[in-house]
């Protein structure tokens, strides 16, 4: 096994105790709980702030003139702002609440698209996109008459740079990329995409789900036009989510849903549309779960996100030397740039069987396409099985992990 | 690793590993294709016929071990029955795996396929254990497309 830099100045076992669910048992073995792409788990002091807002403050925001609708409004508001600080965003009015990547993207796509994006126009996406990032982009694509270009990858799993900048051209309306690939852990270098990009001034959608859990972001050193991720990534509740627009872009789209709170006036003639954020607001939101990753926001700033970041990527290094040492395991993406996604197959098991099995072991990892089958198609593999780490787990956690894949390959040797 | 033993038996782990009537049959009268699209198990199910007896079947695809050994199964047991037979016997798996019926205490004709009621406590799996199952009765129906999701 490869030399593996030792972990130190985190001290993981106090982080733990920050997180109620860590101290449970699955299938009675402690939960090693290994599937933080697909969610991550929440700190007490976001149970809290949320359970307070339930227990104390509740009320719709945004129309009420008494006590409580104003107090929500401006724990909701407050949410907004330490969102701003957090992605560094030029304005908080720049960042809209949605209820995760998903409908941000799908936000975008529709509100950008339909105004944007004509016959014979081009969209550029690339092989590794989450479904959420392609099928909102081929409707519109459907709808306007465009087509849609892919930035190839190598066997890596990494993004064929020179190709991304020979699909751009004057027929590019815009580029809709991955800043950390979900099934694979690449990180791509977006920023220097980005500003390939606005030499053409095309706009760039960074779909930054898997990004803003594993290492801080500047959206404005990033120059990036539209900058999307979910709440329950980063250790707060579901259904909060953010799209980031610069506001030259957010002022010029049309609204995307319709509804209360987000108009000016409205008569049958003409409705008129409030000014951004609330334009694409519509209707009540998830004003717990706002309110929720502004805590987890909190709790971010609190730690030291540098030495937090460090410490998951020395544990993806020890999960790779480890996986790695046995023949069987194949691991797929191996770009030199990841973030702390650990896909893999197990020749001759699917990985389904991977995962009941583990999952008795109490190990929870994620089995199946990942919503990326484009990448499963490039790497010819049905489904992979996939550990992902946060700053909470520990490598007597990933020492499990490579014994009980031994265990699986015992079981169906 | 109790539980477990009782989902990835013996018999299960040998019939993923030598899965039975694993071709394709050439002009078959019936086929239908299964997909579990959350998983991305993907199997054809052919039929050969008989006036109403099942003279051949046989599956090709990919899938989890649950889902290849409940297809090898399948095709062991129903080969030779009438459609009727076969149909009771698709109704009673499916009630099987979803806990609708007690295998070891009512009356069925499930046999040696009893051992797939295991999955009830793997919810996950339930439906790869009856992907097979509902393609053979999509065919048998003359639908060529079955997805469980």
């Amino acid at each position: 096994m490869k030399a593996v830099k030792e972990m130190t100045s985190w001290d993981v076992e106090a982080i733990r105790k920050d997180f109620p669910v860590l101290s449970r048992t699955v299938n009675e073995k402690p939960l090693v709980y290994l599937d933080n792409s697909a969610s991550s788990q929440v700190p007490q002091t976001v149970i809290d702030r949320t359970s307070k807002y339930l227990a104390e403050e509740h009320s719709n925001i945004h129309r009420g003139v008494h006590y409580l609708s104003q107090h929500a409004t401006t724990a909701y508001e407050a949410a907004r702002e330490k969102v701003k600080r957090f992605i560094n965003a030029g304005d908080a009015k720049e960042c809209i609440f949605v209820r995760g990547t998903t409908e941000g993207i799908n936000l975008v796509a529709y509100s950008y698209g339909r105004k944007f994006i004509g016959e014979g126009d081009e969209i550029i996406l690339s092989a590794m996109e989450h479904h959420s990032n392609i099928v909102p982009w081929q409707i519109v694509a459907e709808e306007r008459g465009a087509k849609i270009r892919v930035i190839p990858m190598n066997e890596r799993g990494e993004l064929i740079i020179e190709e991304y900048d020979k699909l751009l051209n004057e027929r590019t309306k815009i580029v809709a990329i991955a800043h950390v690939s979900n099934s694979l852990g690449t990180v791509n270098p977006i920023k220097e995409m980005i500003a390939t990009a606005h030499k053409f001034g095309v706009p760039v959608l960074v779909d930054a789900a898997q990004s803003v859990p594993h290492f801080p972001v500047d959206v404005q050193d990033l120059d990036a036009d539209f900058f999307v991720f979910s709440g329950h990534k980063i250790f707060a509740p579901t259904a909060s989510g953010i799209v980031y627009g610069k506001r030259e872009w957010l002022d010029a789209m049309p609204p995307y849903q319709t509804g209360g709170g987000m108009i000016r006036t409205v008569s049958f003639e003409k409705t008129t549309y409030a000014p951004i954020p609330e334009k694409f607001e519509a209707g009540t939101p998830g004003i717990a779960a706002g309110i929720g990753l502004g805590a987890a926001i909190d709790y971010l700033n609190a730690l030291d996100f540098e030495a937090a970041a460090e410490y998951e990527h020395s544990l993806l290094e020890y999960a790779t030397a480890r996986l790695s040492d046995i023949p069987e395991v194949k691991i797929i993406g191996t770009a030199a740039n990841k973030a702390s996604v650990l896909s893999f197959t197990i020749e001759g098991i699917h990985p389904h069987d991977i995962g009941t099995i583990l999952d008795q072991q109490g190990i929870a990892v994620r089995a199946g396409h990942h919503c990326a089958q484009p990448v499963m198609q490039f790497f010819d593999v049905p489904a992979t099985a996939r550990a992902s780490f946060a700053f909470y787990n520990t490598k007597e956690e990933v020492d499990k992990l490579a014994d009980s894949i031994q265990k699986v390959i015992e079981v169906f040797a | 690793m109790s539980e477990l033993s009782e989902l990835y038996q013996e018999v299960i782990l040998e019939h993923n590993k030598n899965p039975r009537n694993f071709r394709e049959i050439e002009s078959p009268d019936r086929t239908a294709d299964g997909n579990n699209p959350l998983c991305g198990d993907a199997l054809r199910v052919y039929v050969k016929l008989d006036g109403d007896t099942v003279t051949d079947v046989a599956f090709k695809g990919s899938g989890c071990a649950i889902s290849k050994a409940s297809a090898s199964m399948m095709t062991q047991f129903v080969k030779g029955k009438s459609r009727e037979e076969a149909e009771v016997i698709f109704d009673e798996f499916h009630r099987m795996v979803t806990g609708e019926l007690n295998a070891e205490a009512e009356e069925n004709h499930l046999g040696r396929l009893k051992i797939f009621a295991g999955v009830l406590e793997f919810p996950a799996r339930v439906k790869c254990a009856s992907l097979s199952w509902h393609t053979l009765h999509a065919a048998l129906q003359g639908e060529g497309e079955v997805t469980t999701e």
